[in-house]
């Protein structure tokens, strides 16, 4: 009896510590971030931010990388990481990464928490649409439509409080999956950021469109650290070559693909200024 | 398996020739039923009333291509069981933690670790995650989505694991705990050295079954952004919107993931048996109601009775009705209830055969034993003389 | 104090629990009626009703219960065009029952067939000496005693269902507890101990009456042999 009680409790601790070794080993088994840039990037929104076979491709990306090469790193000195939305002000406030792009709108209650450069961008909220569908022209026109959005953002409840109060909402936890349904037929219309839109909408093999009648305004800032402001000056300068260059807008049309769509005209393309002009608080 | 297809035929009698094509016959039309089913089904994606073909291959090719296993499926899949595993291992410490905790002599403990354990069983594990990952992220840990899915994981899980090793306990006969008492044992070294390990056997094919619990589970993770299977499947189908697909390729790879798991746990019962006192079979449904009962023992009874279906008589009481949620105190009283009252040796009349087959069977052990004995015995004697 | 009065106040924390309770009400009545089918069908006569509750069980418990709302959302509704209602949270609602439903009916089918293993055989074999068919000898012997054998893996599956219930969020319910509760940590964030507190009591009240209802109900039907 004794004999076995002491091979039980010898067996789970090796089982223990094999594994443990394994966990340990790969938890270690980082590379070094040394002369290295980290960027928090989407990795889920195609024609924003998007990994696909090992690279990562979209508008957020290629405004990082421009960025990047400007501070004087080049591609392969570049860590991505994934920001996602909950979670990209305290990446910043623990140095997980040092700036974020991931279509993070400027405003107050972000800007006790951390700094901004930019806006490189602003996009402004919009609906998708099956193509050829005219019933719908703008966020009037959705009394009695099904919409779909993501859950926990706010786009949906800005349509029904301030629009059209008799829509009906969906609530998915992607993109994606509320492009899949509007796809199908169960929803008429899809609503957030413009551009997030058209990225979807370009890779939809040319089926869906965007109304086009942008009726809010997202400035898109780089988020960076609170305090760095060395490094928000170098971005906003980096930002403002990209626009001067004409890469600002080839990469918007490369990466907006097979889609009618231009940038709002009236705020496109915005002046970097240290994340000072900002939209309305929501 | 054996026993199951055993007893379902015993419900019914061999049918004749009349009944055979009465089978047969509903037979075909249930497979006509469901062939049609599956072809109505078919016909509705091919070609649905609006939106795409979805069996067309241009959708499942980009859900089905090397691309898409090196860089989702298995990626997501390796998330998937990073997290299980660790969730497992460490719901196992915490279950043998607490499970012990729950049967130490001490009052605080007990009540302590009682407490834990409930309110662990009680809360959905969406809700702790959820709970874990907000909280995490404010507290700026990194990966926050990743520890949430695994402490959410290993709080519930974890409880359960408690409550089988509580269970296995309670399962053992009271022999054991007799017997190691008799030896000088306190009650504390008897859990330990004694009970605890025999109920680890006696739980592992149910914690294989809470492992398939757990990597089910871990696709609750993605609905907290946990880049897992199910969400890395979703990325893939916002590319070339084939979501239906992707998810399709998924559920699939859970399923087979799941099913060897599960037949693993079907076939460590049997292994377990052989070294443990307490019953290796698993409840079908995991110990989770505050205060439950499992079945166990009513279905252990049955196996009694059914054994001794070619003669023999029943036992006149049978191994102590104990829930998953008994105390080790109190068998006395469960005895008289049972039947077999202690103080009046009429009620004590032993099952005569079967103790006595059971004990005397292994005569070819016996010498055995008695060499092992006596070369202990041995042993010391030429020490002392030898010095 | 103050704080979980206004939080009580601001949000229905009552109606979402609601929400659930009706999730959990639904989904037990028909995944009850749903297990005795499949239980009946995986003790008949019938090779092929056997094999087809077989693959179904194995089907249902091995696969995430997450992949199986999602899929009633996006396969059953927006592809096979199921639906309920025309107003898409009541069509949401019923989405969910009958995932968790279909999901849920494996398990009390499993449950059921413990409790069968608790019928001696000679229950059966009297059975069949006294001349009943199949089906009267189950429904008559044999159920009637798996039933009263299988009350507490029984009581297990439904306390699972109403936590399973939470999982609704990935079929569009907005309105059940965890959607809820995402949405007050997104606004009250500095009282995330509190909501959790409130969400997870919840649930062990909710909770206990059930688990001690089987202990006594198991307690009172087991067939003592």
């Amino acid at each position: 009896m004794r004999k076995s009680k002491t091979s039980v409790y010898k067996r789970i601790l090796a089982v223990f510590c094999a594994l443990a070794c394994v966990f340990v080993v790969s938890a270690c088994g980082r590379s070094s971030e040394e002369g290295k840039i980290r960027i928090g990037i989407k990795f889920d929104q195609p024609g924003v931010g998007f990994k696909k076979s090992g690279t990562y491709v979209g508008f957020d990306v290629d405004v990082a990388r421009y960025v990047a090469r400007q501070l004087g790193y080049s591609e392969d000195r570049i860590i991505w990481k994934e920001a996602p939305s909950k979670q990209r002000e305290a990446m910043l406030q623990n140095d997980d990464v040092d700036m974020i792009f991931a279509s993070y709108s400027i405003n107050d209650s972000r800007r006790k928490a951390v700094d901004f450069a930019g806006p490189y961008f602003v996009a402004g909220q919009d609906l998708m649409v099956r193509k050829g569908d005219r019933s719908i022209t703008g966020p009037n026109d959705l009394d009695g439509k099904r919409l779909c959005s993501v859950t926990g953002s706010t786009s949906a409840q800005t349509i029904k409080e301030r629009y059209s109060s008799k829509v009906q909402l969906m609530e998915q936890p992607g993109y994606a999956e509320c492009a899949t349904a509007l796809f199908s037929g169960i929803v008429d219309a899809v609503t957030t950021d413009d551009i997030i839109l058209a990225g979807l909408a370009s890779n939809a093999r040319g089926k869906l469109e965007l109304v086009g009648k942008p009726f809010t305004q997202e400035y898109y800032g780089v988020g960076i650290k609170k305090g760095n402001t060395k490094l928000v000056t170098r971005v906003d300068a980096a930002l403002r070559d990209m626009i001067k260059d004409g890469s600002w807008s080839r990469d918007i049309n490369e990466n907006t693909r097979g889609v009618r769509y231009t940038p709002n005209p009236k705020y496109n393309p915005p002046v970097p200024n240290q994340g000072k002009t900002s939209g309305k608080e929501e | 398996m054996n026993s199951d297809t055993q007893q379902t035929s015993l419900l019914f009698d061999a049918p004749g020739p009349k009944g055979r094509r009465k089978i047969f016959f509903i037979n075909i039309v249930g497979a006509l039923v469901i062939a049609g089913l599956i072809v109505m089904m078919l016909m509705r994606l091919h070609n649905p009333p609006g939106g795409d073909n979805q069996l067309d291959w241009e959708l499942w090719r980009p859900a089905l291509d090397g691309e898409a296993w090196t860089d989702f499926y298995l990626p997501g899949l390796w998330m998937t069981i990073k997290a299980s595993i660790v969730a497992v291992v460490g719901s196992v410490v915490f279950g043998l933690v607490f499970g012990i905790g729950r049967l130490l002599p001490n009052v605080f403990l007990k009540a302590v670790s009682g407490v834990i354990v409930e309110f662990c069983r009680a809360v959905p594990v969406l809700m702790m995650m959820i709970f874990f990952w907000r909280f995490f992220a404010f507290a700026g840990i990194e990966s926050a989505s990743y520890w949430a899915v695994v402490l959410g994981l290993i709080l519930y899980n974890g409880s359960v694991v408690a409550e089988l090793v509580r269970s296995g306990v309670g399962n053992l006969p009271g022999g054991q705990r007799e017997a190691s008492v008799a030896l000088g044992l306190t009650q504390t070294q008897s859990l330990m050295t004694i009970e605890v390990p025999q109920a680890i056997y006696a739980m592992l094919p149910a914690a294989v079954t809470q492992l398939v619990v757990v990597l089910k589970d871990t696709a609750l993770g993605s609905i907290i952004m946990y880049t897992d299977l199910l969400q890395e499947s979703r990325r893939l189908g916002s590319m070339y919107f084939n979501i239906l697909q992707t998810l399709v390729v998924a559920a699939v790879v859970y399923f087979v993931v799941c099913w060897l798991l599960s037949r693993l746990a079907e076939w460590l019962p049997e292994r377990m048996q052989k070294r443990t006192a307490a019953f290796a079979e698993p409840d079908p449904v995991a110990p989770i109601a505050i205060l439950d009962p499992s079945n166990v023992n009513q279905m252990a009874v049955a196996k009694e009775v059914g054994e001794k279906r070619y003669g023999g008589a029943a036992r006149r009481y049978h191994v102590r009705h104990r829930g998953s949620n008994a105390t080790i105190r109190g068998w006395r009283l469960d005895r008289y209830r049972q039947g077999y009252d202690v103080s009046q040796p009429d009620s004590q009349v032993e099952p005569q055969q079967f103790e006595i087959i059971r004990f005397e069977l292994p005569d070819f052990i016996k010498p055995k034993v008695d060499a092992n004995r006596n070369r202990d015995d041995g042993g010391d004697g030429e020490d002392v003389k030898g010095r | 104090m103050s704080e979980f009065l206004q939080l009580m106040g601001e949000y229905d924390v009552l109606g979402a629990f609601l929400v659930n309770i009706e999730l959990t009400a639904w989904s037990a009545l028909f995944s009850l009626l749903l297990g005795v089918l499949l239980l009946m069908m995986r003790i008949s006569p019938v090779s092929s009703l056997r094999g087809l509750s077989r693959v179904y069980v194995e089907f249902f418990k091995n696969m995430p219960l997450t992949i199986i709302m999602v899929f009633m959302v996006l396969g059953a509704f927006a592809q096979l065009k199921l639906t309920f209602s025309d107003t898409f949270a009541k069509n949401f609602f019923w989405l969910a029952v009958t995932g968790l439903s279909l999901y849920t009916a494996a398990f009390v089918c499993e449950s059921l067939r413990s409790g069968i293993n608790t019928v001696p055989l000679g229950q059966a074999e009297a059975s069949r000496a006294l001349g009943l068919s199949f089906m009267q000898s189950a429904s008559q012997i044999i159920l009637p005693q798996a039933f009263r054998g299988s009350v507490a893996p029984l009581g297990n599956t439904f306390i699972a269902l109403l936590k399973n219930s939470t999982v609704a969020a990935a079929a569009s319910v907005a309105t059940e507890t965890s959607s809820l509760m995402s949405t007050m940590i997104e606004y009250h964030a500095n009282s995330i101990l509190l909501i959790f507190a409130i969400f997870a009591f919840g649930y062990v009240i909710l909770i206990i009456p059930i688990g001690i209802l089987t202990t006594m109900l198991s307690n009172k039907l087991a067939v003592r042999r």
